[in-house]
């Protein structure tokens, strides 16, 4: 009874396991987002202002708002309040998004890497870097 | 004449588009060889294409600003710092030709801000200079991989991915300095 129950339990647990595994893999990873966000850093930085706005703050906030930062006036009249969302689309494409905008970029065309990028962006901005600011 | 004991790098480039048998066409020779009368007369200009190179232009000149701290900040040896200053003069040049560009396709070329937020505090060796400077060099390979589709005219995108070319050879060449693998894979993203 018990041998010929185990290859069915088996199998199931390793299937359970597989799906753990896959969905692990799925999730979105701020480590991984850490190494996308190195594409970034011509133009941005997390706690400076340089080409780009800082990156501090960035979830929750609204388009063209850091104080000091010279926006475009496509950027400044986009009214996105970013999230994971809005982040999503603009990640995706930013002159489509926002046409007029000064991050001329291609974009990010792996929906994977976009989340992953997210999830380091949002779990930066709780970092002890950003709450210094 | 051998391309490295060319003794300029205007002939260096021309030595070396002569004999690579690299073919550039119209606007992408005007704005690679400084003919930028030829550039502005190729045609009315995309403004996303001059937005494109004004975008540009500012990193180039932040990426000046950078270097600057790095040479002035005395934590560099002769090696890295002769690195450095060549570096610097790669992104002048780069700096000098977009803003030029930008200028004859009717557009108003950035400008260098009056100070840059630079986290100094954090540069205390030479490695941390190198490291620096490796990460803006690296943003910058995939700031100009993201902008070559962009242009309308892929002449701006031949001569971008020139650019390209030559700040992953700043990349690599200062992950060698720090000792890392140069060339990390196949592909850059």
């Amino acid at each position: 009874m018990t041998t010929g129950c185990f290859p069915r339990w088996a199998a199931l647990t390793a299937a359970l396991l597989v799906a753990a595994l896959d969905a692990a893999a799925a999730a979105p990873s701020a480590a991984r987002g850490e190494a996308i966000y190195a594409r970034c850093a011509a133009c941005h930085a997390l706690a400076q202002n340089r080409v780009g706005p800082k990156h501090c703050g960035l979830i929750g906030r609204t388009s063209g708002s850091v104080p000091n930062f010279d926006y475009s006036p496509a950027m400044k009249s986009a009214h996105i309040v970013w999230n994971a969302q809005t982040l999503e689309r603009f990640l995706a494409d930013p002159l489509k998004m926002v046409p007029g905008t000064t991050m001329t970029y291609a974009g990010i065309p792996d929906a994977g890497e976009r989340a992953d990028l997210i999830a380091y962006l949002r779990e930066a901005g709780r970092s002890p870097q950003c709450r210094a600011r | 004449m051998s391309f490295f004991a060319t003794p300029t790098i205007a002939l260096a480039r021309r030595h070396f588009l002569g004999r690579s048998g690299l073919v550039l066409s119209g606007p992408a020779v005007a704005l690679l060889a400084g003919n930028h009368a030829l550039a502005a007369a190729a045609g009315a200009a995309d403004p996303k294409d001059v937005q494109i190179l004004n975008t540009a232009l500012a990193a180039e000149l932040e990426a000046i600003a950078a270097y600057q701290v790095g040479a002035q900040s005395n934590l560099l040896q002769k090696s890295a710092l002769d690195l450095a200053l060549t570096f610097q003069g790669h992104h002048k040049e780069h700096a000098d030709l977009l803003a030029k560009t930008v200028e004859k396709l009717g557009g108003k070329a950035s400008t260098a801000r009056v100070s840059y937020d630079f986290p100094v505090s954090s540069l205390k060796t030479q490695a941390d200079v190198l490291r620096f400077a490796a990460r803006l060099e690296q943003g910058a390979v995939s700031a100009y991989l993201g902008a070559v589709p962009l242009f309308a005219n892929r002449d701006l995108s031949k001569a971008a991915a020139s650019i390209l070319g030559d700040e992953a050879m700043h990349w690599a060449v200062l992950r060698q300095a720090l000792g890392e693998a140069p060339v990390t894979s196949a592909f850059v993203s």
